[in-house]
């Protein structure tokens, strides 16, 4: 007999009927977003453990908020970088020409140029400030939004922009979905579809680092969303038990897709927590504060090259577009939510930053808009000589054949010469 | 020359949308990120916006329009590079004019095309259902609400049912096969979940052992790959590993197979994956009335059920039968169309190739037999041989990799058991042994399609 939920044998019990709790957002359409009961730490206040510090020592730092500009644009604290104008300065550019780039392709989507795009508006930070604290061949296992890691390591536009067309010079031959990059010399790993497969794998290369004695380290990216993939879970169990040199980033931009990060697990606790209980270090980060996500990533990276193991940084911030192109998040979340979070927008504070420290201004400032406008616009002129994906006709047929084996089986090679007869008859 | 703006798409599967309103006028200049317009779809709003810089020659479609295809010239914009001296000649109708004489180079429609158009087929059954009583009405009715309707109907006739899924509540669904289920049911019984394939569907596999009716969405059986170990060594096996004492009566659905322009790992077909597994029962339905018909089967099945279904058929419509419960035997095939001279068995999207096939046949004066076998697994043979018996020709269609496939099965059924029936060996026609590419060339070719199925009838008949 199989025992059944609520199938009787109740009677002459008197206990109080279970409830399932369902999470809900705060906020919906039509409601006014209001942030006053979100405790935001003062800048500056959350201690910076040495790098080889006992995990277990610093719990509190994976339920604070590691802050480093204050409201008026200060670096203020211990976790303050101190980078140097010039670093800054490129640092506020990388994030600036991501913003015109994922504008750019954005509107080349709206008008058929591509089937698809994702933008990565107010958390340009959490990819580029983590980036610059990186060493340039570090290797980087991103998820869908990062394609800052891409642009602040100085990779070409243009062959972003050629695989987004998936057009002739596109090097991926047409094979993959638009933004799906793979970057080998930037050490940039293939974009899956499929969410949070690359931890483990960024784990896997980690602990390869390590067992063949390189100095490389690795570094990946989810969204919130994503941390209850059981990948995830795995990938720190592993991590904790190798110490594999990899930093796990968490962007938690409180949306997947429709979902409120709740259904993550918010209601309980921060993302940064789940650390405590695999022994991680963990910390909790203003994601829209650059110098933090530089200096967390900065101070992770040294634990990890001194052999002190993972660390797992949950970025804290906010999804200010839709999930991609398809989706219209009017349907789902308040109208203001975006606009109103308290955090601010990355570029406008390290600007802000800049402006105090007299290094930069506002006329610097529209010029570089202007600079970056037309250095992505002459880009994608560029990439469309090579064709837009609209037609959909700039991959020769027998690369379908090609890159599924290392080399073509006779049973395809026949089935490609049987396809190019047939084109050749049909003359095509 | 002026550039001409043509009606944009939210996303690939887009076809057509209403056009709101025109935030410009014509003589306005825009520059780029500028809003131009607001379209509407059924399931969003989006703004139009301008990506170079430029004058409004002229509009073409009025606002207020329903309807414009995606592709359909709305604006002329004068470049910013060009003189504008030259006038730009208004079109003299403000409606959506196809375009005619374009230049090949500027003939990229707005929507991207994609290789899985030739998948499109409003193909219907010749061959009426026998469940279906005669003289019933007949109700057209996407394939889509059928989902949703069986669902409903079985929630509200059991109050052990309930779905779960990714976006199922709030967002009404991926793909929008949950419509109104959160309104009508509650958060209690149309659950949203946390992102994990492999968690929701163990948590629903222990819902099914506790004498739940689970119904699992998975945004698309591609990602449903981490949670193939709970309907292969759980679900599949309750029943079994138990001794009889537990059932799992559970639905595990979603889209399955090809996608538009969705790339290698969103266009899989698991029909043959899960049709392997013993303890399972697999569904993967052509038209409206057979998903209807059937999910509700699958709900009241007290074995675990694969309920494949296919995105690109997901807004076609179909005639369903109005009929207050509505539910058909699994493990049934279905004669779509009736015919002498050869068989050609199908399931899911390759029925409506199976089906436009035979019509063109038919004018070449074959006489072509389609059988939907609607259930992969337990297989009707019965059906497949007594047609074999009949037309003693076979071609298989599946939209899926030809290797150890449903098409493999239906060989060897034919080889073992209708041998000496057979005047010619049975063919496959199948998807190219490759990931599906993304390409919308590629796509096309790496696809099934009514030519290649026609190609096979006339080898098989022998008068290719």
């Amino acid at each position: 007999m199989t025992a059944e939920v609520g199938s009787g044998a109740r009677e002459g019990r008197n206990l109080s009927p279970l409830e399932l709790h369902v999470p809900e957002p705060k906020f919906r359409p039509g409601d006014t977003a209001d942030y006053s009961d979100l405790f935001i730490p003062v800048a500056g206040v959350a201690v910076r453990p040495e790098a080889d510090a006992r995990p277990d020592s610093f719990h509190e730092l994976a339920y604070s908020l590691v802050r480093v500009l204050d409201d008026d644009g200060q670096a203020v604290g211990p976790w303050n970088p101190k980078l140097s104008p010039d670093r800054l300065r490129a640092i506020l550019r990388a994030m600036a020409l991501t913003r015109v780039f994922d504008e750019r392709m954005f509107r080349a989507q709206r008008q058929g140029k591509t089937s698809f795009y994702m933008k990565c508006l107010g958390e340009e930070a959490v990819a580029i400030a983590a980036t610059f604290a990186l060493e340039k061949d570090d290797m980087c296992f991103p998820s869908y939004r990062q394609q800052g890691i891409l642009i602040a390591r100085g990779w070409s536009l243009v062959d972003m922009m050629n695989q987004i067309y998936s057009n002739k010079g596109d090097r991926l031959q047409g094979k993959q979905l638009p933004i799906m990059y793979s970057v080998r010399d930037a050490s940039f790993f293939s974009i899956s579809g499929n969410l949070t497969t690359q931890y483990p794998q960024a784990v896997g290369w980690a602990m390869a680092s390590a067992s063949r004695g390189d100095t490389r380290i690795a570094a990946t990216w989810c969204g919130e969303g994503s941390t209850a993939e059981g990948d995830f879970h795995s990938a720190c169990t592993f991590a904790s038990v190798y110490r594999a040199p990899v930093i796990f980033n968490i962007v938690n931009n409180q949306w997947a897709i429709s979902s409120f990060s709740g259904f993550a697990g918010a209601e309980s606790t921060t993302f940064a927590a789940r650390a405590i209980g695999y022994g991680i270090a963990g910390l909790r980060v203003d994601g829209n504060d650059a110098l933090a996500v530089y200096a967390a990533t900065e101070w992770a990276a040294e634990r990890a090259r001194t052999n002190q193991g993972p660390t797992l940084i949950e970025h804290f911030t906010y999804r200010a577009e839709g999930h991609s192109t398809s989706d219209d998040p009017g349907q789902y979340r308040s109208a203001n939510e975006s606009a109103d979070w308290p955090l601010g927008d990355p570029i406008a504070r390290l600007k802000q930053h800049l402006i105090l420290l007299g290094e930069w201004d506002d006329a610097r400032h529209a010029a570089m808009d202007l600079e970056l406008a037309e250095l992505v616009k002459a880009s994608a002129k560029e990439a469309e000589k090579n064709g837009i994906l609209g037609h959909g006709l700039n991959q020769p047929f027998e690369t379908m054949f090609e890159g599924v084996f290392e080399d073509m089986p006779w049973h395809l090679k026949e089935q490609c010469q049987q396809m190019l007869d047939e084109q050749k008859a049909a003359g095509l | 020359m002026a550039v001409e703006l043509k009606m944009p798409a939210l996303s690939p599967t887009m076809e057509e949308g209403t056009l709101a309103k025109w935030l410009v006028k014509e003589g306005d200049t825009v520059k780029s990120g500028d809003i131009l317009a607001e379209i509407e779809t059924d399931k969003a709003t989006m703004e139009f916006e301008a990506v170079d810089e430029g004058t409004i020659a002229s509009i073409l479609v009025a606002e207020g329009t329903d309807g414009v295809k995606v592709g359909t010239v709305i604006a002329l914009i004068q470049g910013e590079d060009e003189e504008a001296a030259a006038p730009v000649t208004k079109a003299p109708e403000p409606a959506p004019a196809p375009k005619t004489e374009e230049p090949a180079a500027a003939e990229a429609p707005k929507k991207a095309a994609s290789g899985t158009e030739k998948l499109a087929s409003d193909a219907k059954a010749v061959v009426a259902d026998p469940d279906i009583p005669a003289g019933t009405e007949m109700v057209k009715t996407t394939l889509r609400e059928a989902l949703r309707d069986a669902m409903a109907e079985e929630m509200r006739a059991d109050d052990r049912v309930f779905v779960m899924g990714e976006e199922v509540a709030e967002y009404q669904g991926a793909y929008k096969v949950t419509q109104g289920l959160l309104e009508e049911f509650g958060p209690q019984r149309v659950i949203d979940t946390p992102i994990t394939e492999y968690g929701f569907a163990g948590v629903g596999t222990g819902a099914a052992m506790a004498g739940l009716r689970p119904i699992i969405e998975f945004m698309t059986f591609n990602f449903a790959m981490q949670a193939i170990d709970h309907i292969i060594n759980s679900a599949a096996k309750t029943n079994y590993m138990s001794g009889g004492q537990m059932r799992c009566p559970i639905v595990f659905r979603g889209p399955n197979g090809a996608a538009s322009r969705v790339g290698a790992q969103h266009s899989q077909n698991y029909g043959p994956w899960y049709a392997s597994v013993p303890g399972l029962i697999v569904i993967a339905p052509y038209d409206a009335a057979d998903a209807k018909g059937l999910l509700k089967a699958a709900i009241r099945s007290n074995d675990p059920v694969v309920f494949l279904e296919n995105e690109l058929l997901y807004g076609r419509t179909f005639d369903v039968p109005k009929l207050d419960d509505y539910v058909l035997p699994i493990g049934k095939a279905r004669i779509m169309r009736a015919g002498k001279d050869v068989t050609i068995v199908s399931y899911s999207i390759g029925v409506g190739l199976a089906l436009d096939a035979a019509e063109k046949l038919a004018a070449e004066g074959v006489d072509a037999e389609v059988i939907d076998l609607r259930t992969l697994r337990p297989l009707d043979t019965a059906t497949v041989l007594a047609s074999l018996k009949k037309t003693n020709r076979m071609v298989v269609v599946e939209e899926g990799w030809p290797t150890c496939s449903i098409s493999s099965e239906i060989l060897a059924v034919a080889m073992e058991q209708g041998f000496d029936d057979l005047d010619a060996p049975v063919l496959r026609v199948t998807n190219e042994d490759v990931p599906l590419p993304y390409a919308a060339n590629l796509e096309k070719i790496a696809l099934v399609d009514v030519d290649r199925v026609i190609k096979a009838v006339k080898t098989v008949t022998y008068k290719g």
